[in-house]
């Protein structure tokens, strides 16, 4: 029975996921030539064929989770990166932490976004608006090329089901740091938001070769951009939420190559998002648009792959393989760089915009918001890629850490937020200033009236200021949510029935306000190193801490020791706040320790104690004492970083349900 | 409707649009070299850090392999853990004074990156960094022993802790130390 799988599931794996990579340069070809020719069932076959590609490679992914689980280590990937007492659930998690599995997990994503296209119903009278079925094979077609070109990528030079020989008795297991809940929901979210943007690029590419980007264009492409920057979103936060809560060291983003490469998509993407919205609403920046999707897409590639070819020297980079680095570079320069030539020659052909363009107006703002995102970027790029480059050109070993970021992201962020404020507040085409000031009247004063609290409550007049202009963004998105409810009819006054579009843009902005809130709290975290024998109190903001005991015990593939930690407000004899139980676990297979945080987030402040590592003393008499090594956070406002970071990704992710006035005109219908 | 606005208003509208790009890039130019000439980090080895030491106010990366038997661990007054050990790239060697808690994967015999200054014959770092992988040793580590000469990647995987005992100097003698600070 277990050889039959032994034999089956890796074989069977293998077969599909060459299926599917057939599959995907059919379903890349054929439609294309169907488009062509104008023949019909060409074009037709798009959908069966992005199917059968999903459902090929969700079978391979069967067959890995299924060889995985019975501890097949005849499989390289698994032997490298399972072990028999690894717990079950990482079993399966542990396959896509890996270069080969990630990049299998890619593919698998890229195939689930072309059938959520195929799925999706043929506009009918009663929903036209959704996709026209030529423009979805179109679109199907080039998802097929990309997708083609990465599963062969997968089964040539990073193939998850190659064999080994001998068969080793266990595997070498899994790096324990990577042994995390939030490490195992973590790259599915931010591959299904890289991946995500594999749609807009193929929708602008459409439109290059179509010669047309109108705002019937823009409005297909917006659900698309929407959902891969809320996924995106989620992925960044929750990865910021791992390196807080798992590394132990207490930050939340170290502008790592690794970060800074999921984080330079994500403002293209940003970017991106708010042009889409100008050439829907005014025919306007269609060739920008067209070229941020292209750049979106581009850096989300560079961004998978880079990282994990080695060429960007990090903590996270655990593949160093130059071959692969050298496909990973052709694919790229073929996507990316064929894709801007395509771009060169047929962006000038495109209608070019008959109307004007007002600095004060919402198309104003939005291109104003446009240029501060894309010059972030650049920056972000040039810190992520100077110390590389200086390496590789002129020998010197350098690194450019958060200082760098400091100094250069902080200024372009915060006319950022200053323009998100008034931006909401702006009508199309023209704004007149005696209208606009009453409008932002409101947020104006609750911000005024918030500078003395803020400056006494931060810890630095630069955190107080950027704190003021996150105030100013909520306020001013609340005011024009309260504005636009107050215009509607007396009797229909329900915040359920503003336009979901609205409540996306608005949640949206309240997240960015929240999370630049929360890192104008963490600027003022305080930290504490201790070293202490149980009964030992320290004293941390008002607070006291008590080392009450150490413990040992057993998990599965590891030991551990545990530190109890009891938290009493003003001081020794106070009332009990809490208690924390950080702890370091030693697993014994790879001789590695990993510090397990403990945290109590509470509203206005996180909690945060790591156990360092635990010593054993003798004393004169000959008794042994046991010393640990404590340090003791307490973070202001940390838990609304990550908070923003839902509220943005959940809050936009409305826009995406049916809007009411499309679902009157149904009911409409329905009635008539 | 469109086609009737007076031509001056659609280039009004452009002049703003290049106004901001020029600004912004202007800016963004500005503040990325402004940072770059103050925020930048160099790598030095031990022997470079000995033969040219940097500014007191500089920070810089040193890196190498720790001397094995030269991490002397205490506490100061409020309970800080406090750790004193050598770094070496077989040439020099400099002593590293650190305050918190030294990395999981911090060994002697092992490669480390430490973050501070020097000056002039003590390093004070205020984060020192190992890899989590131990096989791995951090990149410009290994350069440095090629350039110093104690290892060559083409003859194998970098030397082990009980080969690189031996090879490394002794701790430095005082007039050492008198010679790094000239």
């Amino acid at each position: 029975m277990a050889t039959l799988a032994t034999i089956f599931c890796p074989e069977g794996g293998h077969f599909a996921l060459a299926l599917a990579c057939a599959l995907a340069f059919m379903q890349g070809i054929l439609p294309l030539i169907g488009l062509r020719r104008a023949e019909s069932p060409l074009i037709t076959l798009a959908r069966p064929l992005a199917l059968s590609q999903c459902l090929a490679l969700l079978f391979a992914w069967a067959c890995l989770i299924i060889a995985s689980l019975g501890d097949d280590f005849s499989l390289k990937l698994i032997a490298e990166t399972s072990a028999i007492n690894k717990p079950w659930a990482y079993k399966i998690a542990g396959l896509w932490g890996n270069h080969e599995g990630s990049l299998l997990l890619w593919v698998t994503l890229l195939s689930l976004w072309c059938a959520g296209l195929a799925l999706l119903p043929a506009p009918t009278t009663a929903r036209p608006e959704a996709l026209p079925p030529r423009l979805r094979a179109r679109i199907l077609a080039l998802l097929g090329l990309v997708g083609a070109g990465f599963s062969l990528f997968c089964l040539t030079a990073s193939n998850p089901f190659l064999r080994l020989w001998p068969v080793p008795a266990d595997g070498m297991g899994m790096n324990p740091l990577l042994q995390d809940p939030g490490l195992a929901v973590h790259p599915p979210l931010l591959y299904s938001g890289y991946v995500g943007f594999a749609v807009p690029f193929a929708f602008a590419i459409s439109a290059l070769l179509e010669g047309k980007a109108d705002a019937l264009w823009a409005r297909y492409m917006r659900p698309w951009v929407i959902s891969a920057w809320a996924l995106l979103t989620l992925g960044i936060t929750l990865g910021s939420w791992w390196s807080y809560s798992v590394l132990g060291w207490g930050g939340y983003w170290f502008w790592d190559p690794v970060e800074n490469a999921a984080l330079i998509p994500w403002l293209t993407g940003t970017a991106l998002l708010h042009s889409v919205l100008v050439v829907e609403k005014r025919s306007l920046l269609q060739g920008w648009c067209l070229l941020l999707a292209i750049a979106t897409f581009a850096f989300s590639l560079s961004g998978t792959f880079l990282v994990r070819s080695g060429i960007l020297n990090s903590v996270h980079a655990f593949a160093n393989d130059p071959a692969r680095g050298l496909f990973i570079l052709g694919l790229l320069g073929l996507y990316g760089g064929g894709s801007l030539l395509l771009f060169a020659i047929r962006a000038p052909a495109l209608p070019s915009p008959q109307t004007g363009f007002s600095p004060l107006s919402r198309e104003g703002a939005l291109l104003l918001n446009n240029i501060l995102l894309c010059t972030l970027c650049a920056v972000v790029l040039t810190g992520t890629l100077y110390p590389p480059f200086m390496q590789l050109l002129f020998g010197r070993t350098l690194s450019v850490g958060k200082p760098f970021f400091d100094a250069t992201t902080i200024p372009l962020t915060l006319p950022l937020l200053a323009i998100m404020g008034v931006s909401v507040a702006l009508p199309w085409r023209q704004a007149r200033t005696d209208k606009l000031l009453p409008r932002l009247a409101p947020a104006l004063l609750v911000t005024a009236g918030n500078i003395l609290p803020a400056f006494w409550l931060f810890p630095t007049p630069l955190a107080a200021f950027s704190a003021l202009l996150a105030l100013w963004v909520i306020s001013a998105a609340l005011c024009d949510l309260i504005l636009r409810l107050r215009s509607l009819p007396v009797g229909d006054r329900k915040l359920h029935h503003l336009p979901r579009s609205l409540w996306a843009a608005s949640l949206a902005h309240i997240g960015v306000g929240v999370t630049i809130l929360g890192l104008c709290g963490m600027a003022g975290s305080q930290e504490r190193l201790i070293e202490a024998r149980p009964g030992t109190h320290t004293t941390l903001t008002g607070r006291d801490w008590e080392l009450t005991a150490l413990t040992a015990h057993h998990g599965p593939n590891y030991e551990a020791v545990e530190a109890h930690l009891t938290i009493r407000h003003h001081n020794a004899h106070g009332p009990i706040l809490a208690t924390l139980t950080p702890e370091i676990r030693l697993f014994p297979q790879q001789g590695q320790r990993t510090l397990h945080v403990a945290i109590l987030h509470r509203p206005l402040e996180d909690l945060y104690a790591a156990l360092g590592s635990v010593k054993e003393e003798h004393d004169p008499q000959g008794q042994s004492h046991y010393t640990a090594i404590l340090r003791l956070h307490e973070n202001p406002l940390a838990s609304w970083i990550w908070l923003g970071g839902i509220i943005m990704a959940l809050g936009s992710g409305l826009h995406l349900l049916p809007a009411r006035r499309r679902l009157l005109r149904m009911k409409r219908q329905v009635q008539a | 409707m469109a086609a009737s606005l007076p031509f001056t208003r659609r280039k009004a509208g452009r002049f703003w649009i290049i106004l901001a790009c020029l600004l912004c890039l202007g800016s963004a130019v500005g503040l990325v070299l402004n940072a770059l000439s103050s925020t930048i980090v160099f790598f030095m080895a031990p022997s470079q850090v000995v033969a040219h030491p940097p500014a007191p106010a500089q920070t810089i990366r040193l890196g190498g392999m720790v001397v094995a038997g030269s991490l002397h661990t205490g506490k100061t007054a409020n309970n800080t853990p406090e750790s004193r050990f050598d770094v070496t790239d077989g040439q020099a060697a400099v002593t590293v004074q650190y305050r918190g808690i030294l990395p999981d994967l911090f060994r002697e015999g092992q490669s480390v990156v430490a973050l501070g200054r020097y000056d002039g014959h003590d390093f004070t770092a205020n984060e020192v960094l190992a890899k989590h992988d131990e096989t791995y040793m951090p990149k410009e580590v290994a350069d440095a022993l090629q350039k110093s000469g104690r290892w060559d990647p083409r003859f194998g995987p970098p030397p082990d802790t009980a080969s690189w005992n031996s090879m490394t100097t002794p701790p430095p003698a005082p007039q050492n130390k008198q010679g790094a600070a000239e």
